[in-house]
């Protein structure tokens, strides 16, 4: 799927087992198993009094942790990011780059090219959204019945856990990853990201985490679901310490992220790129990496807090000796909140981003999508609470934080205007990623109005913690992020690759998502006001109907994504059909270059002189026509 | 839900006047489907009317659902309207006009849905204070509480079962729950091990239990019969199966039954620690 195949073949070729040895994956593997076992190792030599209980039941929460840790260290040695450090150390003089132009082997190892972290980022974060999409079709298939049948409550409750934690970790960077890593240096004039290295490593470390979650299975998986709600944390198994090491990676790697896309974006503009000539999508990515330095670090000292909790019996949760549940129910939606905006926000600036391209007009309300998007971010720090309008926390804040929610959706509201006045008299090509432009639009509504049921505090009564919570996320999420996701790839791929999908299977694709996608959630709602809690895998008999209807729209939304698949692996591995140059004849500027994009991307810095979306014919020309007055 | 008045059918080269027809349909749209929406959706919706705090909220998703309409209404006829009239023809590169924007609509647009915002919050703070918080769980000491005599009720949940104290009638503890109809009850809702939810569907009651924390929430139940009873939080890997039926009786039967389970559950209250608002959480290392 790399765009170098032949420069790989220019080479001089050096046998096989001699390219092996270095630092590549298949010594950050062996590496990583070694800092694993010394973190066992080490770990199971700790003795003291508070660990007597852990001798006796051969669990060790302390081994656990630290042959994770030890594990992630050898893993990021073996790829050599000890490398630079050291030799800087030695004093060795600096190097930029690594690895830019080694053909299909940059895919395996640190590479410093943010157009290979693009792509790493895209098939790795894709490899894990498929396995958290299996949790998800299991869930349903146990859900078939009122009773638990198929798998018991134990590993009911872990598939929920990894479904959502993955889905909710991994996703945070799922458009940031792939296509902010590849776009932003291209769309902004730069020949690369800011921090290079730490571009690489956040791509690493989201790796390593997910193993990390996944290797729960082998210890007993864990019953807290992605929230992680103490106490019932500190209960559960070792299975409990590969979410708590997963989510603290996944935060340490948003922050380096967003950090590094900030860095860039604020500092590597080409001239003439000014704030207000930044096309959209960057300003989402500006908007989301701002969130995610802010709400992130407080996700890694919550797990750190749990962490210690567990291993040498601090009780920063444990109210018996002194903790508060609540405690950790605040810090987490302190990031929990900010996170669902992480996972909202890059939607938001991929669909304003296509629309113009699709419609032939320029982005209507530029700046009311960018304050809309800042507006959204800065209020996404003033509503966690709303988690907890049940909970008896700070019940005499619960209208402040019924406002500060609902004021949310004005900021909102600015990006459906924008959307709406961009189709505006457009001359709209229904493409493959213009039908998921537009059924985001349509999802992300019924999530969001939703969600004002959801948001007043004597109706969430009813729908919290049900199902029709559960259906309301998903709307936004998978409704709004994974639209907008699939969208982008049906977008940039062209460019990404140079090749085309087959856009008869990717309308398959579309429609069958779409389609199946409503026919499961919608149903849902009905669900949760019928009173279904979340994360059951018993319900009531009545509601059996209901939830035959959603397994089974679910596994047909599972085929759809079977058919992205089939079609990836037609298309861009077998039939491989060269795309066009600028096949949706967009008028942003890494369309403009060529491709395969070179490695330094740009051979001069561009100039800008406007902003990307320089479409559509002047009004005076058509008559005066004003989307108000609607004249001609 | 797409009548057609067709304000301006001009022939094909003028075109129509869209916004004015955009409007009118949307208008018309709203005319219709908003009262449906109350007349038809409104006595069907969950959790009915067992309690004046389930009455409430039905009430609340009422009015919530009577403001969402015109607003789902608008985005979706706008959507398919434009689908329909605004397309590139087959195979054509036309470009459209470039609008950038539009201050009047704009402001319009902020000042409507700023509007619309702040009387929801004012709307959902008026019913929250004036219910007593609406059957939701609102702390160890509410803002607002109701008037004339109350009758506690302690719930006590603990992994993976709900049990239910008396304080005035002895501190009584069964494993069954049992409301006078019509007496305003006074729930308190906490919890010996993990966070579990208590969630009386039909009553409109949900308030998380939390170790070492009194929640309270105030019911009036005004329907005689049975109401389902489930944990609303994840606690563990028997969640699901943490639900029970309570019932509603009429107060001369309350009487009766709770006498009945004073004299079968004496010999356990003797010996039971003392009714608290909270008790001491037992240890949860590896409990389960």
């Amino acid at each position: 799927m790399n765009t170098t195949t032949a420069a790989a073949n220019t080479q001089p070729t050096r046998p096989l087992w001699r390219r092996l040895i270095g630092f590549n994956l298949l010594t950050a593997v062996l590496l990583g198993v070694g800092g694993y076992y010394l973190g066992w190792f080490i770990g199971h030599q700790i003795k003291g009094t508070s660990f007597a209980y852990e001798k006796k039941s051969s669990e060790s929460d302390v081994a656990l942790l630290l042959a994770y840790f030890f594990g992630v260290i050898g893993f990021l040695i073996g790829l050599g990011f000890a490398n630079y450090p050291l030799s800087r150390l030695l004093g060795r003089p600096a190097s930029l780059r690594e690895k830019e132009s080694e053909g299909w082997s940059r895919y395996f190892g640190l590479c410093t090219d943010h157009k290979v972290v693009g792509m790493q980022y895209l098939i790795g974060i894709g490899l894990f959204f498929f396995i958290g999409g299996l949790n998800a079709m299991l869930i349903r298939v146990e859900l078939l019945h009122s009773t638990p049948t198929v798998v018991g409550p134990n590993q009911y409750l872990s598939l929920v856990g990894m479904h959502g934690t993955m889905m909710m970790g991994m996703m945070t960077s799922g458009v940031l990853g792939p296509f902010a890593n590849y776009f932003v240096p291209l769309m902004i004039g730069a020949r690369r990201m800011a921090f290079p290295r730490i571009e690489a490593l956040t791509f690493w470390l989201l790796m390593a985490a997910g193993f990390i979650l996944v290797s729960t299975i082998f210890f007993g998986g864990f019953p807290t679901g992605w929230t992680g709600y103490e106490p019932l944390n500190d209960q559960a198994v070792m299975g409990m310490d590969s979410y708590i090491m997963f989510f603290a990676l996944v935060g340490i790697s948003m922050t380096l992220l967003g950090l590094n896309m900030m860095a860039t974006i604020i500092t590597m503009r080409a001239p003439g790129l000014t704030w207000s000539r930044l096309p959209i999508f960057v300003w989402s990515v500006f908007a989301t990496s701002v969130l995610m330095v802010l709400a992130a670090p407080m996700l890694v000292a919550t797990l750190l807090m749990a962490a210690l909790d567990r291993t040498i019996n601090t009780s920063f949760f444990i109210s018996g000796g002194g903790g508060s549940s609540y405690l950790f129910e605040n810090l987490f939606w302190f990031f929990g909140h900010p996170e669902v905006y992480i996972l909202a926000l890059p939607g938001f600036g991929i669909v304003l981003e296509l629309l113009p391209v699709f419609t032939r007009k320029p982005l209507w309300g530029y700046r009311l999508a960018i304050s809309g998007m800042l507006g959204v971010s800065l209020l996404s720090f003033f509503v966690w609470q709303h988690h907890l309008f049940v909970s008896g926390i700070n019940a005499d804040l619960r209208p402040f934080y019924m406002l500060s929610t609902e004021i949310i959706s004005i900021p909102t509201g600015f990006i459906f205007l924008c959307v709406m006045g961009t189709l505006w008299k457009a001359r709209t090509s229904f493409t493959v990623p213009m039908l998921f432009c537009l059924a985001w639009t349509f999802n992300f509504l019924i999530g969001g109005l939703s969600g004002v049921f959801l948001s007043d505090a004597p109706s969430d009564t009813t729908t919290h913690g049900s199902f029709f919570s559960m259906a309301h996320f998903h709307y936004t999420i998978m409704g709004g992020l994974i639209f907008a996701f699939f969208a982008a790839i049906y977008y940039w791929i062209p460019k990404m690759t140079g090749v085309r999908f087959n856009e008869r299977l990717a309308k398959w694709h579309f429609w069958l998502m779409f389609l199946a996608f409503n026919s499961t959630f919608m149903p849902l709602f009905v669900v949760g006001m019928e009173g279904q809690p979340r994360r059951v895998s018993e319900y009531a008999p009545n509601l059996h109907g209901l939830n035959t209807w959603v397994s089974i729209s679910a596994f047909v939304l599972g085929v759809s994504m079977l058919i992205f698949l089939v079609n990836t692996v037609y298309s861009l591995v077998f039939v491989r059909a060269a795309a066009e140059q600028n096949p949706w004849r967009s008028k942003s500027i890494e369309w403009q270059i060529p491709h395969p994009v070179p490695v330094n991307n740009f051979e001069q810095i561009p100039v800008f002189d406007s902003d990307p979306y320089d479409y559509g014919v002047p009004v005076t020309a058509i008559g005066g026509a004003q989307p108000a007055s609607a004249g001609a | 839900m797409s009548s057609e008045p067709a304000a301006a059918q001009g022939g094909p080269p003028a075109e129509p006047n869209h916004a004015r027809r955009f409007g009118t349909i949307w208008l018309l749209a709203s005319l219709i489907a908003t009262p449906l929406v109350v007349v038809l959706l409104g006595p069907i919706l969950p959790p009915g009317k067992a309690s004046e705090q389930a009455a409430g909220q039905v009430t609340d998703n009422t009015v919530l659902l009577a403001m969402a309409t015109p607003v789902l209404l608008l985005v979706l006829i706008y959507l398919a309207y434009s689908t329909i009239y605004f397309r590139q023809p087959k195979g054509g590169v036309l470009e459209g006009p470039a609008i950038r924007g539009d201050a009047r609509i704009q402001t319009t647009w902020i000042i409507v849905t700023t509007a619309l915002v702040l009387s929801l919050a004012v709307y959902g703070t008026v019913r929250l204070l004036g219910d007593n918080g609406g059957g939701s769980g609102s702390g160890p000491a509410p803002l607002t509480s109701p008037k004339g005599p109350k009758l506690p009720v302690q719930v006590i949940a603990q992994q993976w079962a709900f049990t239910y104290r008396y304080p005035t009638y002895g501190g009584v503890e069964t494993p069954h729950l049992v409301l006078p109809q019509g007496e305003m009850i006074e729930l308190h809702v906490t919890s010996l091990d993990v966070i579990h939810s208590f969630w009386a569907f039909q009553l409109g009651v949900k308030a998380d239990a939390n170790p070492q924390v009194d929640n309270i929430a105030f019911v009036k139940p005004t329907a005689l019969g049975s109401f389902e009873i489930r944990c609303a939080e994840l606690c563990g890997i028997w969640h699901g199966e943490m639900f029970d039926q309570g019932r509603v009786v009429t107060p001369a039967a309350f009487e009766t039954w709770i006498h009945q389970q004073q004299a079968t559950f004496a010999p356990a209250t003797a010996v039971l620690p003392p009714y608290s608002r909270t008790y001491e959480p037992s240890p949860t290392r590896r409990g389960g």
